[in-house]
């Protein structure tokens, strides 16, 4: 078992330590998200004021949803692995073809590694400006608040580990295409919008149009921060927390299977060229 | 005067020449710069959905708003590239030293950097929104008003293009594009989609007299509305507010001075 994990083990940590030392780029991305996180929770405390009762979510729920919207940006999967792009364009992706492990695999923990190491910065210092500063200075109706309950805390944990590992499946689609299409340019331009609006980062998924909520809870995009978010405030409670976990796992398990069937034949097809 | 504008012409000439040799990538990256842009409208509309008109403004007033200051960015954005890449594309490398060897003004060589033609994308969202806001207000387009829309654009391109200039101006210190100068742009335009009047004082305050978004896409806007401010700002006052924008951008260059005179090279 170990003799088996290891490569996938160290190619995790050895990713995780680098991204882990670029501290400039994660403390410019936190100013830039706390701005955001910042003018949001103002606009949406407008709205509040002005039509509380339409809202099946409080005020001060929708300000900690934005808090923990900004916090784990990272975790989201915008764009493909710049790793994987790298090694696509210069040919690197070859011998990911010869080694004597599964590709998949290697290229999933690695993802799972950049984004782990990008995000834990950041939401250290989200949560230490908007859970522990903003209240110290007065401002305890605009902070992120804890966690409903000791509960729901712990479901919490649990979903977004499962967040974690369905973003990730939804990155190695995207490296999967850029290796089918040799090019990774404009891609994002296409999930950002698409991860955006879908995973509840534009607006709560719980305020949209009520005709809509049901889809936009079973989607699969809903499981990278939707729902562990939900878990958090209260939203999803009991089996409700649980259905919410399901739906996490069997969609991670779904485009895991569909992510690895095709970087099979993807790599079967695999033309180096020159060199 | 007129030779610098004969070279601006021909980088601009160079630079689209480049992007339309793709003009399926460019085409493509335009219609993503849409779609990312859009999706912004969408969320006023589902908060107006869920909540209805916030503190008396109509869903077309904010439309508005978002659709000058998001034509104002793209026009900022459009010029100012070689700014915005300023760090890691020129201090970084150490070209800023090639542009100051060549007889024409630093200014002139980073705004003919590149004119980036998928910026269309966000123009079009901002046109969509001025669309929405004519066909669901009472708007009157009279030449009055097209001009004092015009010169609130001047205003906010200026202010905009100030931002970008300071972002280049730390980069002499930091020998890198500071991604937190994004959060007065990219967040300006986030903040100024909704009239000032939601926010607290403090920040409303914050974006009149430090970073003066308001003067450039607010106060001369009501005017359009035919609104006075909530906050009871004189009425006469409102229309001339956009100047604020080029002395911020006046501001900046005084830095951008300073800057250019303390650089010294990174080497090779």
């Amino acid at each position: 078992m170990t003799d088996f994990a290891r490569p996938y083990l160290s190619a995790f940590s050895a990713r995780f330590l680098l991204v882990l030392q670029y501290r400039a780029a994660a403390f410019a991305g936190f100013v830039t998200q706390a701005w955001f996180g910042g003018v949001k929770s103002m606009v949406y405390a407008a709205f509040y004021a002005s039509g509380a009762g339409a809202a099946p979510i409080t005020l001060s729920q929708t300000i900690t949803y934005t808090w923990l919207a900004q916090a784990l940006l990272a975790l989201l999967p915008w764009a493909p692995d710049p790793d994987i792009v790298a090694s696509v364009r210069t040919g690197g992706v070859a011998y990911d073809r010869l080694r004597p492990i599964d590709a998949y695999a290697l290229w999933y923990v690695r993802a799972l590694g950049w984004m782990l190491a990008r995000a834990i910065p950041r939401a250290l210092m989200m949560a230490a400006f908007a859970a522990v500063f903003l209240p110290l200075i007065g401002l305890s109706d605009w902070a992120w608040k804890g966690p409903a309950n000791a509960v729901q805390g712990a479901l919490c944990l649990i979903s977004t580990a499962l967040a974690l590992l369905l973003s990730a499946s939804m990155v190695m689609l995207t490296n999967i295409l850029v290796a089918a299409t040799l090019n990774g340019r404009g891609l994002q331009i296409l999930t950002m919008p698409l991860v955006t609006l879908f995973s509840g980062n534009l607006v709560p998924l719980a305020l949209f149009p009520d005709w809509a909520r049901t889809a936009m809870l079973i989607q699969p995009f809903a499981g990278v921060f939707d729902i562990p978010c939900r878990i958090y405030f209260g939203g999803l409670t009991g089996v409700m927390a649980w259905t919410g976990m399901g739906l996490q796992l069997v969609w991670s398990i779904v485009l895991i299977w569909l992510g690895h069937l095709w970087l099979e034949r993807v790599m079967r097809k695999l033309e180096v060229q020159g060199g | 005067m007129l030779n610098a504008l004969a070279l601006l012409a021909s980088y601009a000439r160079a630079s689209f020449k480049g992007q339309l040799a793709y003009p399926g990538s460019t085409i493509l990256l335009g219609l993503g710069q849409f779609l990312t842009n859009i999706i912004d409208v969408l969320a006023i509309w589902l908060l107006y959905d869920r909540f209805g008109a916030v503190k008396g403004w109509a869903i077309g007033e904010i439309a508005l708003f978002f659709g000058l200051v998001n034509i104002s960015f793209t026009i900022a954005d459009f010029i100012s590239r070689g700014f915005d890449v300023f760090g890691t594309d020129f201090v970084r490398t150490g070209a800023f030293d090639r542009i100051l060897l060549r007889p024409r003004s630093a200014t002139l060589q980073l705004i003919g950097y590149e004119f980036r033609l998928t910026r269309f994308g966000r123009l079009l969202q901002g046109i969509v929104l001025i669309v929405i806001a004519t066909t669901t207000l009472p708007l009157h387009w009279t030449a009055q008003n097209i001009a004092l829309a015009a010169w609130t654009v001047s205003g906010a391109v200026a202010l905009f293009f100030g931002l970008l200039v300071l972002q280049a101006v730390l980069a002499f210190w930091t020998v890198e594009s500071l991604e937190a100068v994004n959060a007065l742009t990219y967040g300006g335009i986030q903040a100024a989609q909704y009239p000032m009047s939601l926010y607290p004082d403090w920040f409303r305050d914050f974006l009149t007299y430090v970073v003066p978004l308001a003067c450039v896409a607010y106060f001369p806007v009501l005017v359009i509305l035919g609104r006075p401010d909530p906050a009871g700002a004189p009425g006469w006052l409102l229309p001339l507010t956009p100047a604020a924008g080029f002395a911020f951008l006046a501001a900046s260059f005084v830095a951008w001075r300073v800057g250019v005179g303390k650089y010294t090279s990174t080497g090779s």
